[in-house]
């Protein structure tokens, strides 16, 4: 959510359990105002918090005028001092699913994922796998019993990655905030005046923050419905297994709260009828993936 | 005519102005508007308000204007949908409200008495300073909710349990304790049992007269393993009764005892609250009760696994601290001479000043063991296999570790520690309270500072599993007949081997035939 008013904001998803305590809350008003002035930033955002086994990161990413684009994410440990996060790659991403269990808390540590493999194939994950950082315990192209090897995952690099997948995965943003101009850029729509009460129970108002994947897949006659500046992002209707959002009302139909079950602690709110939304995500930085058991 | 174009025509710039403005003012088809008023129109509002950079927005200040005109009928049927959802919910909250105008005769009467309704504001500003909890207005509405409660139940003791996230709709949860004497519950249930049994008796006689028709009915060998009695109220997992309600100012729904087969259902199955207490619980192995009864099961299991106190807090009733050997205290009363433990001994990574005071639950499903029927040896049998298969990941040693147990004893996940200490201020030391985060049951939080301590749950109820959940494999699919001689299939014999048969028989025959044919010579010879 957005940290000018980040304070008040916060009471938005406290319903669902995420709270500040006072202190947290100062520390981090003070601090995300330098950050954004340090780093020039149009915005920040309070990303929110992942929860480890000793100690706990704040995340905060800083967006330039178009959102999508130059994302820059910072983290913390005492909500003052604000470290830069790598951008996470690809292959950087890839490995960071193999890191399995909690965050420990403590950004150096390395995760150890041990994969033991049959000779032949070691020798072709050695030539795949020689892009990504590796130690390998054995030598490969030994002819005789398995082969070992192990990949040391940075915290930093898992949890810069476990980021980029929830903002893939999860963020959302209610349709038409943000505007695709005709050359590109996304700006967010500063005539956007909220949902109505109607179009916030529906799931297809809301659009996943990312480039659009099932987007090209509509055919022609669905599409021309659609608004080329509004409309250039997934809705929440297409997402798999159906159910994976629960969307409740508090207060009524004054506050509308997504709650993503895949990855449980991801909240977004909304005050229909009002430009106010936002997000935040605090859980433990694991995917759910039980989700297709529970539901 | 002529006149008219004659006028025209003198100026071909003041014609070309006019035609253009003709065109501008020729209305559209599908909306009836026209250009020249909606641009007009637009550009009025544009130096009305000047708002910066309108070049960047005049599409939106355009389609705004140009929406304005059609929303005027429906706008009335919309304020009405608005109003009747947030209206109604704010009625029912108001009530919450509205009661302690009404009471203003009754605090005296209450100061008198202890009321068993909390502080929950206190509580609530400790958990603030932990990073936990509600917010506060939340947190009003619940105190508000629970001071209903108390007023119209009689209880001796209430507690904000805490909050259960539901994919439509939340719960929160009451732990409350009754006077001595309160007790409506069983009675509802006895006659529920007695008419299951009589349909089961009725089922069970058209069952034997069916058998006793067809004899080749089989009888099936599988017998349910005889039902684990459940605990009696105000003991074991049923210490406590709790109450729910969907939002507060909504009625409060009491929860049934849990029963011992409900929680080993419970164990195995991992699924999502819907927040209709009557929904049912789709799932394999097929859980024995509606989403009341498996809401009621996650709450003893998180009861068990994460209430925690300070050491000292709770003491066992006798003046003697031994432990007795066959089942354990039961039972612990509040310290009078408790000391406040030190915020470093709080915080300590060894956990031993935090000591669990409600039972911990055996594999059986019930706090304190019982034997079930007379298939007591296999019984035994099956619980040692229940504690292999059951998830490595619990801290449950064999027999339950007893009441009052320190938290250094709580097994680990994996390699993860079962709790996280922290300390809510790093910048004020003095002042700041000591949080436990349970690492077992995410989103178990208990802190405590000088006297005070509490415990509180806010989650989406399951447990944490470092691997994926895995159903449990399905039971091999019974036999029907055993399979003997008499029902084993052959293959009917062929036409040629049927016709090889009947040769050779005649064949045996004739050769017999003949046989005795020479016997009969031999015999009329020897005659």
């Amino acid at each position: 959510m957005d940290s000018e008013g980040l304070h008040l904001n916060i009471d938005y998803v406290g319903s669902s359990g995420i709270i500040l305590s006072p202190e947290q809350k100062a520390a981090l008003q003070t601090s995300l105002v330098i950050l954004k002035n340090s780093g020039k930033f149009h915005r920040v955002y309070f990303w929110g918090k992942i929860l480890g086994v000793k100690d706990d990161y704040f995340i905060a990413q800083g967006v330039g005028r178009d959102e999508m684009e130059n994302r820059k994410t910072f983290y913390s440990k005492d909500c003052v001092h604000w470290g830069l996060l790598p951008p996470a790659t690809k292959a950087m991403r890839e490995q960071s699913k193999l890191a399995q269990g909690r965050f420990t808390g403590d950004p150096s540590y390395e995760f150890e994922h041990t994969e033991q493999k049959k000779s032949e194939d070691g020798e072709e994950a050695g030539e795949e796998e020689t892009k990504s950082k590796m130690r390998f315990s054995t030598a490969t192209g030994e002819l005789e019993g398995l082969n070992e090897t192990t990949i040391t995952i940075k915290e930093e690099d898992r949890l810069s990655s476990v980021i980029a997948e929830i903002d893939e995965d999860v963020k959302i943003v209610p349709r038409s905030a943000f505007i695709k101009t005709p050359d590109g850029k996304i700006n967010a729509n500063r005539s956007f005046e909220g949902l109505s009460v109607s179009e916030s129970a529906k799931l297809c108002s809301y659009m996943h923050f990312r480039d659009a994947i099932c987007l090209q897949e509509k055919s022609l006659l669905q599409k021309a419905n659609l608004d080329k500046a509004i409309d250039f992002m997934d809705t929440l209707e297409e997402d798999i297994p159906k159910g994976s959002w629960s969307l409740q009302f508090e207060r009524g139909s004054g506050l509308v709260t997504l709650r993503s079950l895949l990855w449980l602690g991801y909240v977004f709110y909304h005050v229909p009828g009002t430009h106010m939304y936002g997000s935040c995500y605090v859980g433990n930085g694991e995917k759910n993936l039980d989700l297709p058991f529970m539901l | 005519m002529t006149d008219v174009n004659m006028e025209l025509n003198i100026n071909p710039k003041e014609q070309q102005f006019i035609s253009a403005k003709s065109y501008l003012l020729t209305a559209s088809t599908d909306t009836g508007l026209n250009l020249y008023d909606h641009l007009s129109r637009v550009l009025t509002k544009v130096l009305d308000e000047r708002p910066n950079n309108v070049v960047d927005i005049f599409e939106d200040v355009s389609k705004d204007s140009k929406r304005s005109k059609f929303t005027s009928d429906v706008d009335t049927v919309r304020d009405k949908l608005d109003q009747s959802t947030e209206v109604a919910l704010a009625k029912v909250q108001e009530k919450l409200f509205a009661k302690e105008g009404g009471e203003d005769n009754e605090p005296e009467e209450s100061e008198e008495l202890e009321t068993p309704l909390p502080n929950i504001m206190e509580l609530c500003f400790f958990f603030e300073q932990a990073g936990i909890g509600l917010n506060r207005e939340e947190m009003i509405r619940v105190w508000l909710a629970l001071k209903n409660l108390v007023d119209t139940h009689a209880l001796s003791h209430v507690r904000f349990w805490g909050k259960m996230f539901g994919t439509e709709q939340n719960y929160y949860i009451a732990e409350v304790e009754y006077r001595d004497g309160d007790e409506e519950e069983e009675e509802e249930e006895e006659p529920e049992e007695q008419q299951e049994e009589e349909a089961t008796d009725k089922d069970g006689d058209e069952e034997g007269e069916e058998e006793q028709e067809e004899d080749d009915t089989p009888k099936p060998d599988f017998k349910p393993p005889p039902e684990i009695p459940k605990e009696e109220n105000k003991t074991g997992t049923n210490k406590k009764t709790y109450f729910v309600c969907n939002d507060p100012g909504k009625p409060w729904t009491k929860l049934p005892a849990v029963t011992p087969a409900q929680i080993q259902s419970a164990r195995l199955i991992k699924k999502f609250f819907t927040g209709r207490l009557d929904a049912p619980v789709v799932s394999y192995p097929p859980f024995p009760g509606n989403e009341i009864n498996y809401l009621r099961a996650q709450i003893a299991r998180i009861s068990a696994g994460t209430h925690v106190s300070p050491m000292g807090f709770y003491q066992f009733e006798e003046d003697e601290e031994e432990e007795e050997e066959t089942e354990g205290r039961n039972d612990c009363v509040i310290n009078v001479d408790f000391e406040p433990v030190s915020l470093r001994d709080l915080c300590d990574g060894s956990l031993q000043h935090w000591v669990h005071h409600v039972q911990h639950i055996l594999p059986q499903g019930r706090c304190v063991w019982v034997k079930v029927g007379q298939e007591t040896p296999e019984e035994v049998d099956d619980e040692d296999e229940e504690e292999e298969r059951e998830e490595p990941d619990e801290p449950e040693p064999e027999v339950g570790p007893p009441l009052l147990t320190p938290l250094s004893e709580d097994a680990e996940i994996g390699n993860l520690p079962p709790w996280t200490p922290k300390v809510s201020s790093k910048l004020i030391p003095q002042y700041a309270i000591s949080v436990l985060q349970s690492n077992l049951w995410p989103g178990a939080h208990a802190f405590a500072a000088g006297k005070k301590f509490e415990n509180v749950y806010i989650g989406y109820g399951h447990k944490y599993n470092m691997d994926n959940y895995n159903p449990p494999q399905t039971a091999p699919i019974q036999e029907e007949f055993p399979s003997g001689p008499e029902i084993t299939e052959a293959e009917d014999p062929t036409v040629e081997e049927e016709n090889a048969l009947r040769n050779a028989q005649q064949e045996a025959a004739e050769a017999a035939e003949e046989m005795e044919e020479a016997e009969e010579e031999e015999d009329d010879e020897d005659n």
